[in-house]
């Protein structure tokens, strides 16, 4: 057993334990810690595959992004657990049901047309995300272009969806506040100076307690 | 001696290697960080026209020591009805990427742990997983203050990491590579040759963003001890704490190491191709001129000086502008950027891009 080999099964088990234990625990932000996990060792599994750009990018984009905002959701719902379990029995045939379509149907695809030999090692040489960005960028330039507009209808489409004019709202405009000047805050007056004098004691004269500092003045 | 320890060195197993290399980055990572903090309170103290911490120790450098004896010796805290296992982690999953990403960075020509092809993938891929320990600190700790908290911190880090990460397709698309050591390769030439001068921008871009990524000032409403008494970390104590703060530190100095790789050249000489070949000849000075470590050095701490000079001149953003800069300033500028670069690429306008 090489080591790659042992690596793989670590990575596997570390991977079908973490599917396992985010389906089956109770707490949701649990579940989401433990979907991290499977990705992170789906990444790594993708990186013994060579598929280095898979991989890192797995992580990147799943782990780094989705799933930190999916954190936040998860985090910020007042979720009833007693609720959600509610009738779990009543749905449990239908599950089952479905479950066993989706493992035949996977199996039957998996062992009647992916059947291929171990790929052969490609050498140190070999760099996956420049192969990927060629055949990318040439072969399937079109369908990559169409996805990427795709994704870009989808975020103005979300963003229309939730941005709204609220009067009530007292946020600046950052505009009126970059325009501030030194002239619209402050006058500078320009006058002779005056003789000192106290309204209290003004008619005393100037005597010893006129000549101290008035703090006030 | 030095061949001897080379020859040493190269007939050990690789395991013993890696784990020789190491250490050779992470106990003087750490021996940094520690007088990153002395530094940031004596550099902050001139600038406040003070002394600074000068008790323990000759002038204090003994400062970090007694800091790290106290912290160590202080209890950990766990919070009632705390997550212990997740509480407990957090830590270690902040510090754990800001130290593996060190990894990939070359220290001098060939001076990387692992060369790997993807090397500016991996750091991208690693400063993103800091956000983890953040969230998770602010969850476990059972305390609505941590949570807000970290959702606070983690909203930012998100926003911020978008325009680095545009900042580095910038420094990409230069390169024409993803390997780090490669990537100082292609900036060789002369000072005129980093690419300092075609992405300005980017290079803003991107020092600004690490600091916002770092939870530094102007950009640590995270932390903000004059507003709030610290965010998600509000319920750790000892050295649970002091481990985020190794963290963050160790953070800076990955950023302005990066920011000096990417943007400066790394361990190149800004001297190459401006003094002629008799200068580098010189018996010791033409060492000091020529390409090494030492380059490497000066640079990042160039750039982490400026992140103790900022702390110690801006005055904190306010929540809301955090994010307008960060989204609405500046993506669109990368963005606009990254459209110049292609034109130049394209164009092969010189020396850059010839």
């Amino acid at each position: 057993m090489t080591f790659e080999l042992i690596l793989f099964y670590l990575f596997g088990a570390i991977l079908l334990g973490g599917a396992l234990a985010m389906i089956s625990v109770r707490n949701p932000v649990h579940a989401a810690l433990f979907l991290v996990l499977c990705f992170v060792a789906a990444a790594a599994v993708w990186l013994l595959a060579e598929a280095e750009f898979l991989g890192i990018v797995l992580v990147l984009v799943y782990v780094g992004a989705v799933m930190v905002l999916f954190l936040f959701v998860v985090m910020m719902l007042d979720i009833n657990l007693a609720k959600l379990r509610e009738g779990f029995t009543e749905y449990l045939p239908v599950g089952i049901v479905v479950a066993v379509a989706m493992a035949t149907v996977l199996v039957a695809v998996i062992t009647r047309y992916i059947t291929m030999d171990v790929p052969e090692r490609a050498g140190p040489e070999y760099a996956n995300t420049e192969a990927l960005g060629a055949i990318l960028y040439t072969e399937y330039v079109y369908p990559f272009e169409i996805a990427a507009v795709i994704l870009l209808v989808a975020i103005i489409a979300a963003i229309s969806l939730t941005m709204r004019k609220r009067p009530d709202n007292k946020s600046i405009d950052p505009g009126q506040q970059m325009a501030v000047s030194r002239e619209g805050r402050v006058r500078m007056v320009s006058m002779a100076s005056e003789k000192k004098k106290s309204p209290r004691r003004g008619a005393q004269g100037g005597d010893a307690d006129g000549q101290q500092d008035d703090p006030s003045k | 001696m030095f061949d001897w320890m080379m020859n040493f060195y190269s007939s050990l197993p690789t395991v013993m290697q890696i784990l020789i290399g190491i250490q050779l980055i992470v106990i003087p990572l750490m021996l940094a960080v520690a007088y990153t903090t002395f530094a940031e309170r004596k550099v902050i103290g001139y600038a406040h026209v003070r002394v600074g911490p000068n008790r323990v120790g000759p002038r204090g450098w003994l400062q970090p020591i007694a800091d790290a004896l106290k912290l160590l010796t202080k209890e950990v805290i766990l919070p009632t009805n705390a997550n212990r296992f997740l509480f407990l982690s957090a830590p270690v999953l902040t510090i754990a990427p800001a130290l593996a990403a060190w990894a990939v960075i070359p220290f001098f020509e060939g001076g990387a742990l692992a060369d790997v092809n993807a090397g500016l993938l991996y750091l991208l891929a690693l400063t993103s997983l800091g956000v983890y320990g953040i969230i998770i600190a602010g969850w476990a700790s059972n305390s609505k203050y941590a949570l807000l908290g970290s959702l606070r911190s983690a909203a930012q880090l998100v926003s911020y990491e978008i325009a680095m990460g545009f900042a580095l397709v910038g420094v990409l698309m230069a390169a024409g590579t993803l390997n780090v050591g490669g990537i100082i390769e292609a900036q060789s030439g002369s000072m005129y040759h980093w690419f300092l001068l075609p992405l300005l921008p980017l290079f803003f871009v991107y020092f600004i963003s690490g600091i916002a990524e770092t939870n530094r000032a102007p950009f640590d409403v995270a932390e903000g001890e004059s507003e709030i008494v610290a965010g998600f970390h509000v319920e750790y104590s000892g050295m649970a704490f002091a481990v985020f703060f190794l963290a963050e530190y160790a953070n800076m100095i990955l950023i302005s190491a990066l920011t000096a790789i990417l943007f400066l050249g790394g361990w190149l000489s800004p001297f190459q191709g401006i003094l002629p070949q008799a200068a580098f000849d010189l018996p010791v000075i033409g060492a000091l001129l020529d390409h090494g470590i030492h380059w490497f050095l000066f640079k990042t701490a160039v750039f982490l000086f400026a992140f103790l000079w900022f702390r110690a001149t801006f005055p904190r953003y306010r929540y809301d502008q955090i994010m307008r800069l960060g989204w609405k300033v500046l993506i669109p500028v990368t963005i606009l950027w990254l459209f110049v670069e292609g034109v130049l690429v394209a164009f092969n306008v010189g020396p850059w891009f010839a």
